[in-house]
């Protein structure tokens, strides 16, 4: 088994052309930071706001929690119910893959964002605005740089999340490292399967990797890295 | 919604079969993540290597698992014993963390004096860190519980029925009822477990409604 | 190392599960539906394709043999064949309803045999020992190239040969297993010479399938013969003259030993009523009119004096 997945995977023709490994990783990448990039243009102002203003609290905890509970697979069909026959092309096999990716990646990036600016201690504000700042001021120069640390753990974890999740959109024909598992399935080809099992795993792996390389070198000095506890 | 009415016990029973393959991986990945938790908090050198470790678990896509159990196992391809495998390991993966970071947090002096009340290892684990650590570890249970559910409806892919089942039937004739009624019973399943889990945690911490918050 | 850990945290797990299996599965209260227990030997576990016709024809299986007093089990809509069969042969189900040419082709790499008796001859030959097939029904479902009828009328199709000077332009859609079958697109390449821009790979004959034909994400696309789709849509069924799709005639597959004179008698006794107009109104019951695949079932049962 072991030796016919590694057969699997050293064999070059595996890795080239539109169907080969390299490909499908490039489609799998774009599908998850499109929908990263999406999710956090949506969560991370809105998790700011709630944050800052704490208004709407109580229902992002539970739209939160709630958003977890929702299969993706039931998702994903009901998107493509709802998108595939408005749309043409390749955006009609796009579409609903990608809303449902958006979905999953809002909730972790808004509590971070919300719970990173709530966690701000109230002396740093207090003394932010005895030196004058003004609401947005506060935000950008105190609350965004003390939030930092848990809005970047958001991020990494959505990013795993839509890692592990866009496998699932090749059953609506898109591409990626999921095609693999699906087509292998469907053809009973183990070692692809495996192969496409162990490549999304070391994809991410090595994504989280890079998060946690990011994450030490953007967040301020000043931070402790010991996230919720502020001192400055 | 005649729909749902005219299938109330035939979705009934896919989502007792979906709490079942959900919910005993809960139990079961405890009981794993227990001992290993507690190395991890008493071991500085095990510590990386077991968060890490159990942290890559969570790494497979639920799919591939899902597909590749039955050639390390001794199932056969569409046995339900699969999916509770796949799922522990993902309970796992969640909470060895918890756990060790819930025992981590009690404080050496509760610990000291429990020693020095005369409580020997096991029953110092057993009576005084493992209940001080149940609000950290019943939090990570409760994320545990809701991915599962969530999880588990893939495992329809590998044709093992519990609600995921109502996805691939709606799908395959363009029918949307049976998979918003599919969807609607999953969220209240995971709702029910961590309802379930709440009500838990009160009776098993109840110094924490005296008022007085565990550390 | 960390696949070390990994596969030794796996042995750890399993080893919980098979102890919590071994203690626990006889009183599991919940396990009726997808039971883990392994049937009895009196009970016939019927399992399905990931289709609607096919989950249909298991549900006349089904009611058919309960109907004489057998104890059966149903585990439908498991996936392609490819999947199916491993299960057949590993006990996990013991009947299913198959395609004659399709089944041929799978167990028989040289399969030549296109007529409807042909095929079935040389279908049973080739049928691993422990399986066997019982009599075929008239009913017929074809896999089968697909197009609009714009596409059709743009190129003038009307056989898939015609597809031969412009399928490097177009794009084929189909079930993923079609990128490898016999009769897929390595078929199409053999029979027809044709070689498409790409493969996209959708489903089984399904919504995907059917929404990317109507929305020009493919051109052209694998839809069964009796999917109710192609007459809702006007969509254009390509004639085959080389006879790349062979016959397809519905037949049970079942595991030799499981067979007895009841059974064999009920499912015979079903392939005998079935034709393809009548498997067609059955099928569209179930997609178009969106009835339970059971009930539909019964209602044939009944009609025919079967269930």
């Amino acid at each position: 088994m072991i030796n016919r997945i590694i057969a699997w995977l050293a064999d070059v023709a595996h890795w080239q052309g539109d169907d080969g490994i390299l490909r499908r990783l490039v489609e799998h990448m774009e599908y998850a930071t499109t929908a990263l990039v999406i999710a956090a243009l949506i969560a991370i102002p809105l998790g700011l706001y709630i944050g800052h203003t704490g208004k709407g609290r109580f229902l992002v905890v539970n739209a939160v929690g709630a958003a977890r509970a929702i299969p993706s697979l039931g998702l994903l069909y009901l998107a493509f119910f709802w998108l595939a026959p408005r749309l043409s092309g390749e955006v009609a096999f796009l579409a609903p893959a990608g809303l449902v990716l958006v979905v999953l990646a809002i909730p972790p990036i808004l509590s971070g964002a919300y719970a990173g600016v709530e966690g701000v201690e109230p002396a740093a504000r207090d003394a932010a605005v005895g030196m004058g700042m003004r609401g947005t001021e506060v935000m950008r120069h105190v609350e965004l740089p003390c939030a930092l640390p848990l809005i970047l753990s958001g991020i990494r974890s959505a990013m795993l999340q839509v890692i592990a999740t866009a496998t699932i959109a090749a059953v609506l024909g898109l591409g990626g490292l999921g095609r693999f598992l699906i087509d292998g399935l469907a053809s009973q080809d183990f070692p692809q399967t495996a192969s496409g099992a162990i490549l999304v795993a070391v994809l991410a792996l090595a994504v989280d990797m890079a998060f946690a390389l990011v994450q030490r070198s953007v967040v301020s000095p000043g931070l402790t890295g010991r996230y919720g506890k502020v001192s400055l | 919604m005649t729909w749902l009415r005219d299938h109330f016990v035939d979705v009934l029973s896919l989502a007792g079969q979906h709490a079942y393959l959900a919910g005993v991986p809960l139990v079961l990945g405890l009981l794993i993540a227990l001992p290993l938790g507690w190395l991890a908090s008493r071991n500085k050198v095990l510590y990386p290597f077991l968060i890490m470790g159990t942290g890559l678990l969570y790494t497979i896509p639920s799919l591939a698992l899902f597909i590749m159990l039955p050639l390390l196992l001794p199932f056969k391809i569409l046995d339900p014993n699969n999916v509770l495998v796949a799922m522990t390991i993902y309970t796992v993966a969640l909470l060895v963390r918890t756990v060790a970071d819930g025992l981590g947090a009690v404080p050496d002096a509760v610990n000291q004096s429990a020693t020095a009340m005369g409580y020997k290892r096991l029953r110092r684990f057993m009576s005084v860190e493992l209940p001080l650590a149940v609000p950290v570890i019943s939090a990570g249970l409760r994320v545990a519980a809701v991915s599962n559910v969530s999880i588990v409806s893939v495992a329809t892919l590998i044709g093992v029925s519990q609600l995921g089942s109502l996805f691939t039937d709606g799908f395959s004739r363009a029918f949307l009822d049976p998979i918003i009624v599919g969807v609607v019973a999953c969220v209240l399943l995971a709702l029910l477990f961590d309802v379930a889990i709440l009500l838990v945690t009160r009776l098993v911490t109840p110094w924490q409604r005296a008022g007085s918050p565990a550390a | 190392m960390m696949n070390r850990t990994r596969i030794a945290l796996a042995l750890v797990a399993s080893a919980a599960m098979l102890a919590v299996a071994s203690c626990g599965s006889g009183s599991d209260p919940l396990a009726s539906g997808g039971s883990t227990k392994a049937a009895s030997a009196g009970t016939i576990v019927v399992g399905s394709a990931n289709f609607p016709e096919n989950a249909l024809l298991a549900e006349i299986y089904a009611g058919a043999l309960s109907a004489k007093g057998i104890t059966v089990e149903k585990k439908l809509n498991i996936g392609s064949r490819e999947t199916y069969i491993p299960a057949l042969k590993d006990g996990s189900i013991d009947l299913i309803p198959e395609y004659t040419g399709a089944l041929d082709q799978y167990f028989n790499k040289d399969a030549k045999a296109t007529g409807a008796d042909d095929v079935y001859a040389e279908l049973k030959a080739a049928v691993p020992a422990t399986l066997t097939i019982l009599d075929k029904s008239a009913a017929e479902d074809k896999n089968a190239l697909v197009v609009t009828k714009e596409t059709a009328d743009k190129y003038n199709l009307k056989t898939i040969a015609d597809l031969q000077p412009i399928a490097k332009d177009l794009t084929l859609g189909g079930p993923p297993e079609m990128k490898t079958r016999l009769t897929g697109v390595p078929g199409l390449k053999r029979v027809y010479n044709l070689d498409f821009k790409t493969f996209r790979p959708l489903d089984a004959s399904g919504p995907l399938s059917v929404q990317a034909l109507k929305n020009g994400q493919v051109d052209v696309a694998n839809i069964f013969t009796t999917d109710p789709s192609i007459a809702e849509n006007g969509f254009v069924v390509l004639g085959d003259p080389k006879g790349l799709f062979v016959a397809q005639n519905v037949v049970p597959l079942i595991t030799k030993s499981k067979v007895n004179d009841t059974i064999a008698a009920a499912l015979n006794a079903i392939s005998a009523k079935l034709d393809t107009a009548t498997l067609g109104a059955l099928v569209k019951e179930v997609v178009v009119d969106k009835l339970d695949p059971a009930v539909v079932a019964k209602e044939f049962l009944t009609k025919n004096g079967l269930g």
